[in-house]
C-alpha cells in the first residue's frame, strides 16, 4: 500500500496542470484511499460512510450474482449442445468460457460509462461522481449473454448522457441508469433482447479460438467442421433457449414445469439474462444490502407484497374478468400460474434487490418506500401478465415508478404537514 | 411572448434588405429559433420528422403560411378592431392552410395523405399565432413578411435536421435514397459486421430525445439563451 500512495504523490503534480488528467487523477486517487480534505463549512454527518464506500458494498452485493452469472453463460452454451449436462460437470470450462463471454462486456460497459462520466466531470470541474460504479456492473448483468458490443456501447452512452448528465449527473438522475440502458436496448434493437433465441451464448468466443478448445467440442459432437449455417446447427433437438417466462405465456406453468425444475428455477440453471438467473446469489446480496443499511428492506417488502398481491388477484379474477367481462374466446395461460411461483421466474427479485432499491431513484419517505415498492409489484406484474409484447414488466415497471417517486413523496410531505397543522391548529 | 417582439423603428425609406430586415431572417435560424428558444410548435416537429420528404414538405408549407399570413394581417392591422383580432388571424390562417391542403391534395396526394392532419393542424401551430400577435400586428408589411419567412425556415430547419438523423439511422436511407440499407455498398458492409437499424429513431420518443440533445448543444455554445430564472 505504502508504494502506491507514492507513487501517487510523485505523480500529483504532473495531473494537476491539466483539468482532464487531474480529473482522472483524483478519481482513482480517492478511490484508492480516503480522502484527508475536511468539509469547510457545517457539517451533517450521519454515518461515517461515503459515497464510494457505499458503491462499492453494492458492487460487492453483486459478485455472487456475477460468478453464477458467468458459469451459467458457459452451463447454457455446453447444455444446448449436448456437452456436459450436469450442473457440476467441467465447472471451470464453463466458467472460463462464462467469463470470455462476459469481459468485453465488463469493459465496454464500463470504459464508455466511466469515459462519459470523467469527460462531464472534468468539463464541469467537479470532482468524478462514483455513480457509475455500480451501474457499469449492473448493465452486464441485465443484459443477455451475447449481446453485440457497440450495441451496448451505444446504449450505455446514451442512459449516461440523457439518463444522466442531462439531469446534473450522480445523484440528480430521475430514472434508474441501468434500466435506461436497457430499456434504449430493448425498443432499438428488440431483435437481440428478447425472443428465444438471445438468452444463450451460442457462439464461439476467444476461448474456442485460442485455445484449440472449439475442436475439441467438435469432436465431442463428432464433427469436425462447422456446418454451413454455424453452430446453431449442431444444437440438441430438445434444447429451445426459452425463458421460464416465455414458455409460462404460451403455455402456463405446466409448460415451465415440463422444461424445468423449482429446483433449477432457484438455483439458477436456466437461460435468461446475466445475473437475474440464480435466485440464491440474489437473495445473498439482498440480505447483504439490508444488513449494511445500504438498501432499504421496505421497498423490497412492499415490492414483494405488491408482486403476490396482484399475482393472487389475477389468480382469482383474471379468467373470469378476461372471458366474462371482456369477452376473450379464452382466457391467457399466464392467469393460472399460481402467484407464489412468479416471485421466483425471471428477475423480480434481482430488479426488486438491485433496481427498485437504487436511492437516487426511488422514494425518499419511510411511507413513500412502501407505497413505491407496492406499485412497483402491481405494475409489474401486470405488464409481465397482460402484455403479451413484454414477457418481462419489472424493467417498464421500476422505471415508470421512477417517475412517480417525487410524486408520491410530495403526497407524504403535504399530509405530514397537514396533519400537523391541523394538530397545532385544533 | 413579449419578449420575442422586435420593434422596427419605422422610416420612411429604408432600404429592402436593410441589416435589420436581414436580421428577420436570419435570427430565427439560430438564436431566436422557434423551436429550439421558443419551444413552439413542438407537436409537428415530434409528428412529422420520421422521414425527411414529409419534413420537407412540412416545412414549406409552414413558411408559405407564415409569410402570406403575417403580411395579410400586418396589411389591415390598422383597420382590425381589437377586440376581435384573434379570430380574424385565426381566420386568415385558416383560409391559408385550406388553400395549402388543397394544392397539396391536387399535386402530391401521396405526400398530403401521409401527412394526413398536420397539414390542417398548422392553424393551432404556435408559432403561426404566436408571430402574428408578436410581430406582425405591430409592424409594417414588409418587416412582418420576412419575419414570416424567417420564423417558418428556421421552424423548417430544425424539423429537417431531426428528419434526417431519424431517417437515416432508423431506415437507413435518406430523402429515399438508400444509404444504409443492404443492398448498397457501405450498407452492405456494415450488415456484415452486424449493423442494424435502430428502432428507437422511428418512434416520436427519438425526436424528443434529438431536440433535447440540439437545445442542450445550443445553449452550451451561447450562453446567453440559457434561462436562469
Amino acid at each position: 500500500m505504502k508504494f502506491l500512495r507514492n507513487f501517487l504523490e510523485t505523480i500529483e503534480p504532473k495531473m494537476a496542470g491539466n483539468k482532464y488528467l487531474h480529473t482522472i487523477y483524483d478519481g482513482f486517487a480517492t478511490f484508492l484511499f480516503a480522502p484527508n480534505s475536511t468539509t469547510s463549512e457545517g457539517v451533517h454527518i450521519r454515518d461515517g460512510i461515503d459515497l464510494k464506500r457505499t458503491m462499492v458494498t453494492v458492487v460487492m452485493a453483486l459478485q455472487l450474482c456475477l460468478l453464477f452469472g458467468m458459469f451459467n453463460i458457459g452451463h447454457q452454451h455446453y447444455t444446448a449442445y449436448g456437452l456436459y449436462p450436469g450442473l457440476g460437470e467441467a465447472i471451470f470450462t464453463k466458467l472460463a468460457y462464462g467469463f470470455l463471454q462476459l469481459l468485453p462486456i465488463i469493459i465496454v460497459a464500463h470504459v464508455v460509462g466511466l469515459g462519459i462520466e470523467f469527460f462531464f466531470a472534468a468539463k464541469k470541474g467537479h470532482p468524478i461522481e462514483e455513480g457509475f460504479l455500480v451501474t457499469g456492473m449492473l448493465i452486464p448483468l441485465i443484459v443477455p449473454p451475447d449481446i453485440p458490443l457497440w450495441m451496448l456501447a451505444i446504449a450505455v452512452a446514451f442512459a449516461v448522457i440523457i439518463g444522466k448528465e442531462a439531469f446534473g449527473g450522480t445523484g440528480m438522475n430521475i430514472v434508474n441508469v441501468a434500466l435506461t440502458a436497457r430499456v434504449f436496448l430493448f425498443f432499438a434493437y428488440p431483435t437481440e433482447i428478447s425472443g428465444d433465441t438471445c438468452w444463450v451464448a451460442y457462439d464461439y468466443n476467444i476461448l474456442h479460438n485460442i485455445f484449440g478448445m472449439g475442436a475439441a467440442t467438435l469432436q465431442e459432437l463428432g464433427q469436425t467442421v462447422v456446418p454451413d449455417g454455424g453452430m446453431k446447427k449442431l444444437l440438441v433437438d430438445s434444447f429451445s433457449g426459452a425463458t421460464p417466462l416465455a414458455l409460462a405465456a404460451k403455455g402456463g406453468w405446466s409448460a415451465v414445469a415440463d422444461q424445468f425444475t423449482l429446483q433449477s428455477l432457484f438455483v439458477g440453471d436456466i437461460p435468461g439474462s446475466v445475473g437475474e438467473t440464480s435466485k440464491i446469489a440474489v437473495i445473498i446480496g439482498a440480505l447483504m444490502l439490508i444488513v449494511t443499511g445500504i438498501a432499504s428492506w421496505r421497498i423490497m417488502l412492499s415490492m414483494i407484497v405488491g408482486a403476490a398481491f396482484m399475482g393472487f388477484f389475477i389468480n382469482m379474477f383474471g379468467g373470469y374478468l378476461s372471458t366474462e367481462v371482456f369477452g376473450f374466446a379464452t382466457a391467457n395461460p399466464f392467469f393460472a400460474v399460481p402467484w407464489y411461483y412468479h416471485l421466483i421466474m425471471g428477475s423480480f427479485l434481482f430488479a426488486m434487490a438491485f433496481m427498485a432499491t437504487d436511492p437516487v431513484t426511488a422514494a425518499q419517505t419511510m411511507q413513500g418506500k412502501l407505497i413505491y415498492g407496492f406499485l412497483i409489484g402491481c405494475v409489474g406484474i401486470i405488464v409481465r401478465v397482460l402484455n403479451p409484447a413484454f414477457p418481462e414488466g419489472w424493467m417498464l415497471a421500476i422505471l415508470f415508478m421512477n417517475v412517480f417517486a417525487p410524486l408520491i413523496d410530495h403526497w407524504v410531505y403535504s399530509k405530514n404537514i397537514k396533519r400537523r397543522l391541523a394538530r397545532a391548529n385544533g | 411572448m413579449s419578449d420575442t417582439t422586435t420593434a422596427v423603428v419605422e422610416k420612411a425609406s429604408e432600404p429592402l434588405f436593410s441589416s435589420k430586415n436581414r436580421k428577420l431572417v436570419v435570427d430565427p435560424l439560430d438564436d431566436n429559433n422557434p423551436i429550439t428558444v421558443q419551444v413552439l410548435g413542438i407537436c409537428s416537429a415530434l409528428a412529422v420528422t420520421t422521414q425527411v420528404e414529409p419534413a420537407l414538405v412540412m416545412s414549406l408549407c409552414v413558411v408559405a403560411v407564415m409569410a402570406v399570413s403575417n403580411l395579410t394581417v400586418s396589411l389591415i392591422r390598422n383597420i382590425m378592431p381589437g377586440r376581435i383580432r384573434m379570430i380574424i388571424q385565426l381566420l386568415v390562417i385558416a383560409t391559408l392552410v385550406t388553400v395549402v391542403d388543397q394544392l397539396l391534395k391536387a399535386f402530391v396526394y401521396d405526400l398530403s395523405k401521409e401527412l394526413s392532419v398536420f397539414i390542417g393542424l398548422i392553424i393551432t401551430n404556435c408559432i403561426v399565432m404566436g408571430r402574428l400577435e408578436a410581430f406582425a400586428m405591430a409592424n409594417k408589411p414588409w418587416p412582418s413578411f420576412l419575419d414570416g419567412i424567417g420564423n417558418g425556415l428556421g421552424y423548417g430547419a430544425i424539423l429537417i435536421l431531426v428528419a434526417a438523423i431519424r431517417e437515416l439511422f432508423g431506415f437507413g436511407t435518406l430523402l429515399g435514397w438508400k444509404l444504409l440499407t443492404p443492398d448498397t455498398a457501405i450498407g452492405g458492409f456494415l450488415a456484415d459486421i452486424g449493423y442494424v437499424n435502430n428502432g428507437i429513431m422511428t418512434t416520436s420518443a427519438a425526436a424528443m430525445f434529438i431536440i433535447g440533445v440540439l437545445i442542450w448543444i445550443q445553449r452550451g455554445r451561447n450562453t446567453k439563451l440559457v434561462d436562469i430564472s
